[in-house]
């Protein structure tokens, strides 16, 4: 599976390649054609534009492979927001709003693309309550997200869940909008973040 | 521990003075009984004058402070505030003017004198002209250790349980979090010492014994609970493994611990032997509510705790086995409020728990008995209640002197002073018991 998903990926690379130099070409407007020789220009003349048209085409490659790099880094950068892009609640509430449950779908297929892919979900609850009770407010949290995550046929087993309760704020400036960013399941890659592909 | 009465009038007061030993004493010797207060010191609803007498010797000065501070945090007598150099000394014959002292206020004299291993503290009645009782106490030779200072605040506790007949506190300490570790402070503020490194701890709890701790770390792997000897070793509970596990109590036998357990839906109280290796039992079975923060009553009978079974948190009791679960406050219709943290007091009377109020945590008192409600705070956000050994002082986390530090409140007269002044606040104030010095 992952072998034919390498294949793939490299020959996605490779039309990425092909597309690049095309682009390059025609943006030039360089045609790559044998010079003959002339009175004006020797074998030595002819040499260098040889090896000037080599440069060319390997700078030309170079950048292609640059481009499908970005390209892929880019789509990778993609996958990894989407992954981490946190869930928020309301005061003292761990149901998912339609807002929170978009979120995690958006998950979803990340999750399918990449078996190896396991997550931590973090739970997190604003300063505003008991300490000791939202380390368990977090904790119902966290497991409200993965009990979504599962229902949707991500196997449990690869989502762990730790609460920190209120030990761990993002934001300390005590205000109505500050709590809100607190109240929040924060997603971390336990395993497969090396081998990571975007979602077809 | 018990004083030994001299009350005898034909004693030469000149000897008094001087602090002569009674050697024949045990003829004499009554036995100290809780309760028993010295007559004409003591007048219920007022607070008896001492005034403690310069000491001589080593230390002499640190020792009357440490005294007198001890008395005032205890908040049952008045202590006359002199300065030594101002306090009448004893007439050129030696003997003492128990009616200028009288005119001062004091009902009570603190004789403390330097013994080869201690000290000699003899507790004059003004009012009868006389000494009450006289006692030897050994101190610890290094002087102004926190062992010395531990010994000296037991000798304060003994000198006011003769003079009000209730035990100080001033041999006590104070856990509670600080920057992830957990720390310990002396009554009197001294001695704030950590005990762990940091390990995201939180929630510290004394054995009844004092000789163990037990507390939660918040690892990434969740919350885990901890039981640490004082000076030995540091155990990992795994009587519930995976999830999370926090927020230890001792019972008030020191076998059981209870905590609080959550893996998948709802935390649920479980207790387990606290020494031993069995599985852990569930005590409430909240059906995917979450339960935590338990208290024993002091029997162990019954425990308090919170849970928002009923759709928000508040503040629950049941049996000691999760049976007979019923609301601490009485039924208030419409009643939204957000209640939690208990503890219950050592004498039963009462339990504490912070509840919010304008968005905003205060201490409270319920009597479990008639559900009559007083509120301690209203300054700041205070929470986390735990009771002193007296049953009428606690120590909380307040936010009333601009960073949280620990505050500790006297229930009776609602007059507070703060404990700690640690650098990036202090939290989870937890009250030892009375401390024995080795």
């Amino acid at each position: 599976m992952i072998k034919s998903q390498r294949i793939l990926a490299l020959s996605l690379i490779g039309l990425a390649m092909v597309a690049a130099c095309k682009k390059k070409q025609a943006d030039t407007g360089v045609v790559p054609v044998s010079t003959p020789p002339t009175e004006t220009c020797d074998q030595r003349c002819r040499d260098s534009i040889a090896a000037d048209e080599a440069r060319r085409l390997a700078a030309a490659r170079q950048d292609s492979i640059n481009a499908a790099n970005e390209a892929r880094n880019r789509a990778l950068a993609t996958v990894r927001e989407a992954l981490a892009a946190k869930v928020y609640f309301d005061y003292d509430a761990s149901d998912l709003s339609s807002e929170a449950r978009a979120t995690l779908d958006a998950k979803l297929a990340i999750f399918q693309a990449n078996p190896g892919l396991r997550i931590r979900v973090a739970g997190h609850a604003d300063e505003r309550g008991s300490d000791e009770y939202n380390l368990a407010l977090g904790q119902r949290r966290a497991v409200a997200v993965k009990r979504y995550l599962s229902d949707q046929g991500i196997d449990p087993s690869r989502i762990d869940v730790v609460s920190y309760g209120e030990e761990r704020p993002e934001v300390t400036d005590g205000t109505e909008e500050g709590y809100r960013m607190n109240r929040r399941a924060e997603f971390e890659i336990t395993a497969g973040g090396e081998t990571l592909v975007p979602p077809r | 521990m018990r004083f030994l009465q001299c009350g005898t009038a034909a004693l030469p007061l000149a000897l008094l003075a001087l602090a002569a030993r009674p050697n024949a004493a045990p003829a004499q010797d009554t036995t100290w009984k809780e309760g028993v207060r010295i007559t004409g010191i003591y007048t219920p609803g007022s607070k008896p004058g001492l005034l403690v007498l310069p000491t001589t010797g080593p230390n002499a000065d640190s020792l009357r402070a440490i005294f007198q501070r001890d008395f005032q945090h205890g908040d049952r007598i008045n202590v006359i505030a002199m300065d030594a150099a101002t306090v009448p000394p004893p007439n050129s014959d030696g003997r003492l003017n128990y009616l200028l002292y009288a005119r001062l206020g004091a009902n009570a004299l603190l004789q403390v004198d330097p013994t080869s291993y201690g000290i000699r503290v003899v507790i004059h009645s003004v009012g009868r002209g006389q000494i009450e009782r006289s006692r030897e106490f050994p101190l610890p030779s290094a002087r102004d250790t926190p062992d010395w200072r531990l010994a000296v605040h037991a000798v304060a506790d003994e000198v006011e349980q003769a003079i009000t007949g209730v035990k100080g506190i001033s041999a006590t300490r104070i856990l509670y979090v600080s920057q992830g570790r957990v720390w310990q402070i002396d009554s009197d503020g001294a001695n704030a010492t950590p005990l762990t490194g940091n390990v995201g701890a939180m929630s510290p709890a004394w054995h009844p014994k004092a000789s163990h701790i037990a507390y939660t770390s918040l690892t990434d792997a969740g919350a885990r609970v901890v039981i640490r000897e004082i000076g030995g070793a540091t155990r990992t509970l795994n009587s519930t493994p995976g999830g999370m596990s926090s927020s230890p109590t001792f019972s008030p036998d020191g076998n059981t611990l209870v905590y609080t357990h959550g893996k998948e839906l709802g935390t649920d109280l479980y207790a387990v032997n606290a020494f031993g290796s069995d599985p852990a039992r569930r005590v409430t079975v909240g059906r995917g509510s979450d339960n935590t923060s338990p208290t024993f009553s002091p029997d162990g009978r019954r425990i308090a705790f919170t849970s928002n079974r009923p759709g928000r948190p508040d503040v629950y009791i049941s049996d000691a086995d999760g049976t007979n679960a019923e609301w601490l406050m009485p039924f208030n219709f419409g009643d939204q409020s957000y209640r939690s943290d208990p503890d219950w007091s050592p004498d039963g009377r009462l339990i504490a728990f912070q509840s919010q109020i304008a968005g905003n945590f205060q201490i409270m008192t319920v009597s479990p008995r008639d559900r009559a409600v007083k509120m301690l705070t209203s300054t700041g956000v205070n929470e986390n209640a735990s009771w002193a050994p007296d049953s009428r002082h606690i120590v909380f986390t307040s936010t009333r002197g601009g960073s949280r530090q620990l505050w500790i409140v006297d229930t009776e007269s609602g007059t507070f002073r703060q404990l700690t002044h640690a650098p990036g606040g202090a939290r989870h104030g937890e009250w030892s018991p009375h401390l024995s010095t080795r």
